[in-house]
């Protein structure tokens, strides 16, 4: 049994002008996290990437699906239970500003923690545990006791985190773009922080819009787009034998150092591009040369049947809309989970061991 | 309102400036000339309503000015003493506030002459009232040394009627402004932290009051339930003016809601009772702080126009009540206007002083516009 | 020489005193030259960057000067500046597509902006029009709020309207950061392309992001803690970088293929000093593993090669350069880098 099974987990969000229609941010998504394994779920902007992150964390119910930790259905659990889920799974944040409330000092991230989970503790005796947690994170305590966060950097701000969860029992970590706020130079460091702390046992979700982050870190990568999962796998086999044509085109259009952007496909590109933003604005003119061929205009209908249902080519459709009107609003979930299978996500299929691709249209 | 959860957090994150660059002494002296221009005619009414009271200070709140040395307070409350110190608007109207606040309070006590507890007959004797009603010129005298600010017709000094009035005044407001806070910042918040199908009840109770004509209700509670005490009014004013408290609380709650350290606090196990006091409510404190001035205001407006109308409490006088009677006996055709503008203008200032404050203090709070 | 800056020290009024965010910097663009201005946040980069186009109110120009295609730029007025303003020099600010006006529609605003430099909105319709068209934007984006735009497209929008009068110079700050990668390639080429057109002569961007640079710019300018540290071609900096700064920053960026298991990187201990008080001397002296006692002087930026410009003591000795005896410890102000 996987140490945290994400099961056909969707997630809708009322949109439109008088909330009457209905998005979906998260569509039947499913996969596992092992004890001790750093997954990375990568994704851009509007993938879903961070409402999956937060369901795992209970911030966010999800419409539809459930998750398993070690067996139990963590989307029902309330109270006690819910308490004891988080002594387990933990999670740190990208904007490490907004971590903090900036009112109060930073030990008080300790302290809550040692009021709710080990309140039995005394104080010299908790002492001693927050000085090796944040031994592990390779911060000096003396450089964060009580001190206001603004007097911390970005990268002291997140290992004080890291090390507040590691506080707790915590078996699996979700981090949400937790370095993509901090400068180059540092960056690193607090990558490899994590992965010594995978080497102890740790369970890490990486989450990122950074495919080299991911590539560097993690053992397996999930690729996630519009809602769905578009290739998942062994990290070194998504990267190095990439097979959705998203995937590729991701992978063209990251800057390299070393690499120049010439002899790549622009239209295949600018297709992947255009339809995540508005095809209702197609490019046209004879001059459009480069950003616009007539060809392309096929070729990005195509895509577009592949990611919405029938009949729901809608301006933008990063998110999946789906019908409904206000007083459908509260749908009845035996009602959404009939939607929801109406419209399946693209089958997965295991190309190589360990190496899944979701068909395209 | 421009104050939002911002301010709270780019204060706390510059350092404190140096260390106030005149003394909270200084800041006074300088006072009076750096006071603006609108204090003419208010300054002599003020002195006039003071007459009875001179043992206030003028000073900004001592507990401000005692708390300046102490610099090991922790860096925010520093600050913002720093900066409230320096700002004039803020000391002028916390400085106009505190004389008022200090007549209504010791006032009474000092008043030239007691009050019988009536607006118009303070200190008049009932049989002299009589005469003076049939008297036909009245007894109406123009402010001397006797009667700093005249005499109502029925002899009652006018001054005396304001400084009990004034208490009353305040009072109500304070009330109303308390009951307001106390029910907007619970409904505020529950509709806020909760959100779905409660927030749902609670905007649409909230839009009924609003909707709901306080005057006319007023009239009609007036109807069958005579007002005898402030109490009664401060609650009523509290009970129709909450709304709006409820509705800015409502929308910081979200906004502040979304933000990681709130959801950090749920990963560590915090109830949401606890998250919405500590977490969330301080860091709309200083927003909480003005919402509760400009309620304060509103509320004693509210009240004296009620009163003024005749729907007041009853068995107290108040600034509005000082008015109403003074309609009622003409003393605008009697040009008595001794009688008339000096609780007008007294009214006028407070609102005016709390206004002001409110300026500063969002100045003080707010960094933007701090710089400027 | 279309851009010549000489000696420019720009400071920054905060509540805590005033920052010296651009210190005595000197460098020039040529004709035609995309030129990457590349640094971590803090090190004056956005500063240098807007203070050739507007100095904000909390913005004071100590000293220094900029030339334009050999016309002095009045930097410190900014009322005289006006008249160069889009027409000359143009500047995309970090955040310009969050900064939209919500409630004007995205003609009108370019109504209203080309007014206020004094040109008839009429005069530039077709054009604007037309390099809408040219960037994969329909021209009725015109009629749109900027709500109904995604992120890249109102990147696009900004960057078409900014050159729209054909400025020698364009300033990008960060035009690359918040888009998503697809995104970013495309306004990356997009910004090569506006150059081959010549709707801009030559161009700064400036980005934390190396590897963008890597694909768009003909040289990079790296920043550090207020000064220059290395300036040279964009392939040399990349491959061969002199100063130990840039070495070490590359050195720590995970690019695709690199993984821990295999190579695993390292970061730059230490954190950059601050700049309302920086240390004499070399400002990464505390951070640097080649730190000697010269490096308690201020380095010269200096040419060591042709074309390639480093400040920093142990690269013009690696030259073969006479250096010259490191002053007596005793002399050199023993200030710590950082805290």
């Amino acid at each position: 049994m996987s140490m945290l099974e994400i099961d056909k987990v969707s997630k809708l969000y009322k949109s439109g002008t008088f909330g009457g229609g209905l998005k979906a941010a998260l569509r039947q998504v499913s996969f596992n996290i092992e004890r001790g394994e750093v997954v990375s779920l990568i994704g851009e902007s509007g993938s879903g990437k961070s409402t999956l992150g937060k369901i795992i964390l209970r911030l966010v119910p999800p419409s539809a699906g459930c998750v398993r930790f070690e067996g139990a259905d963590i989307t029902q659990m309330k109270g006690r239970a819910l308490h004891e889920y988080y002594r387990y799974v933990q999670g740190v944040f990208q904007d490490p500003f907004s971590s903090y409330n900036p009112l109060y000092k930073v030990d008080r991230v300790f302290d809550m923690v040692h009021q709710e989970f080990f309140p039995h503790l005394s104080g010299d005796e908790w002492a001693a545990r927050v000085g090796s947690a944040l031994e592990a994170v390779t911060l000096n305590p003396g450089d964060v006791f009580n001190k206001f966060p603004h007097q911390l950097s970005g990268g002291q701000q997140q290992r004080v985190l890291v090390a507040r969860a590691l506080l707790l029992d915590v078996k699996l970590l979700i981090a949400d773009e937790i370095i993509s706020m901090l400068d180059a130079s540092t960056r690193v460091d607090v990558l490899n922080m994590l992965v010594g702390l995978k080497k102890r046992g740790l369970g890490i979700l990486f989450i990122t819009h950074d495919l080299s982050l991911g590539n560097y870190i993690s053992d397996r990568t999930v690729i996630l787009r519009n809602g769905t999962i578009a290739e998942m796998g062994l990290t070194p086999l998504v990267f190095g034998n990439p097979r959705h044509s998203y995937t590729v085109s991701l992978l063209k259009a990251v800057p390299q150092l070393h690499k120049k952007w010439e002899d790549i496909d622009i239209d295949e590109l600018l297709a992947a591009e255009l339809d995540r933003e508005a095809p209702a604005l197609a490019p046209r003119g004879p001059e459009s040369r480069r950003y616009s061929k007539s060809s392309l205009a096929p070729a990005r209908q195509a895509r577009a049947k592949d990611i919405l249902p029938q009949g729901e080519q809608g301006p933008r459709p990063s998110l999946m809309d789906l019908p409904g009107a206000p007083w459908q609003r509260k749908m009845s979930s035996p009602r959404l989970a009939k939607l929801l299978l109406s419209q399946p996500p693209p089958e997965l299929v295991e190309v190589e061991e360990g190496h899944f691709v979701a068909v395209e249209g | 309102m421009s104050a939002n959860p911002g301010p709270a957090r780019a204060a706390g994150s510059s350092t404190p400036a140096p260390v106030a660059t005149g003394s909270p002494g200084e800041e006074l002296d300088e006072l009076p000339s750096a006071a603006p221009a609108p204090q003419g005619p208010g300054e002599r009414l003020e002195k006039g309503a003071l007459a009875g009271a001179q043992a206030a200070p003028v000073a900004p709140t001592p507990t401000l000015a005692a708390g300046a040395p102490a610099v090991r307070l922790g860096r925010q409350r520093w600050e913002f003493l720093h900066y409230a110190l320096r700002n004039r608007k803020l000391v002028f109207g916390f400085s106009v506030e505190l004389v008022f606040v200090l007549a209504a309070i010791f006032g009474p006590l000092a008043a030239p002459y007691s009050s019988a507890g009536d607006s118009s007959s303070a200190g008049v004797p009932l049989k002299d009232q009589c005469a003076a009603f049939f008297c036909a010129s009245g007894m109406t005298t123009h402010p001397s040394a006797h009667h700093l600010l005249g005499m109502t017709y029925f002899g009652g000094d006018v001054l005396s009627i304001m400084l009990y009035s004034l208490r009353e005044t305040y009072l109500v407001g304070f009330l109303g402004a308390l009951f307001a806070g106390i029910i907007g910042l619970a409904l505020g918040f529950t509709a806020g932290w909760r959100g779905g199908w409660l927030d749902d009840i609670l905007q649409l109770f909230t839009n009924v009051v609003i909707t709901m004509p306080a005057l006319v209700l007023l009239i009609v509670i007036g109807a069958y339930v005579k007002i005898h005490s402030p109490l009664f009014e401060g609650i009523f004013i509290g009970a129709t003016s909450w709304p709006w408290v409820a509705r800015a609380v409502r929308a910081q709650t979200f906004t502040l809601r979304e933000r990681d350290f709130v959801d950090l606090a749920r990963l560590s196990g915090k109830g949401g009772v606890s998250i919405v006091l500590k977490d969330i409510a301080p860091n709309m404190a200083s927003y909480l702080f003005l919402v509760f001035i400009l309620l304060f205001s509103s509320s004693m407006l509210l009240s004296v126009s009620y009163d003024f109308l005749g729907l007041g409490p009853t068995n107290v006088v108040s600034l509005g009540d000082m008015m109403n009677s003074a309609m009622l006996w003409s003393a605008l055709n009697l040009k008595a206007w001794w009688w008339f503008i000096p609780p007008g203008a007294a009214m006028a200032l407070i609102v005016f002083g709390l206004l002001i404050s409110n300026i500063g203090l969002d100045e003080v709070f707010n960094p933007k516009l701090r710089e400027s | 020489m279309s851009l010549k800056v000489d000696n420019l020290r720009i400071t920054y009024r905060t509540l805590r005193g005033d920052v010296k965010a651009v210190d005595g910097v000197s460098f020039s663009v040529s004709d035609g030259e995309i030129m990457g201005l590349a640094g971590e946040s803090g090190c004056g980069k956005s500063t240098l960057g807007n203070s050739l186009v507007f100095l904000e109110g909390r913005m004071r120009h100590l000293g220094g000067r900029a030339e334009l295609d050999g016309r002095e730029l009045p930097i410190a007025d900014t009322r005289a500046m006006n008249e160069y303003r889009m027409r000359q020099v143009s500047l995309i600010p970090q955040y310009a597509m969050s900064a939209l006006n919500p409630t004007r529609k995205f003609g009108k605003m370019a109504a209203e902006l080309l007014k206020s430099r004094g040109v008839r909105f009429a005069t530039v319709e077709e054009e604007l029009r037309r390099r809408l068209g040219l960037v994969g934007l329909a021209d009725n984006v015109l009629n749109l709020y900027p709500f109904e735009l995604s992120g890249g497209m109102r990147q696009r929008a900004t960057m078409v309207l900014s050159t729209i009068l054909n400025p020698s110079l364009l300033i990008a700050d960060e035009v690359t950061s918040a888009l998503d990668v697809s995104t970013q390639r495309a306004v990356g080429e997009m910004l090569m392309e506006f150059r081959e057109r010549g709707f801009v002569k030559s161009m700064i961007v400036i980005t934390h992001d190396m590897s963008i640079l890597a694909q768009i710019a003909d040289s990079i300018l790296v920043m550090y803690a207020g000064k220059l540290a290395e300036k040279a071609g964009s392939d040399t900096v990349v491959n061969n970088p002199l100063h130990p700064y840039t070495q070490l920053l590359l050195a720590s960026l995970p690019e695709v293929g690199v993984r821990y298991d295999t190579s695993a990187l390292v970061g730059i201990p230490g954190r950059p000093p601050s700049l309302l008080h920086p240390p004499a001397g070399c400002r990464f002296r505390a951070r640097c593993p080649f730190a000697f006692e010269k490096c308690t002087e201020d380095p010269p930026f200096m040419e060591l090669q042709p074309g390639h410009q480093v400040a920093c003591w142990k690269a013009m000795k690696d030259a073969g350069l006479d250096i010259g005896p490191a002053v007596p410890p005793a002399a050199a102000v023993g200030e710590e880098a950082s805290r």
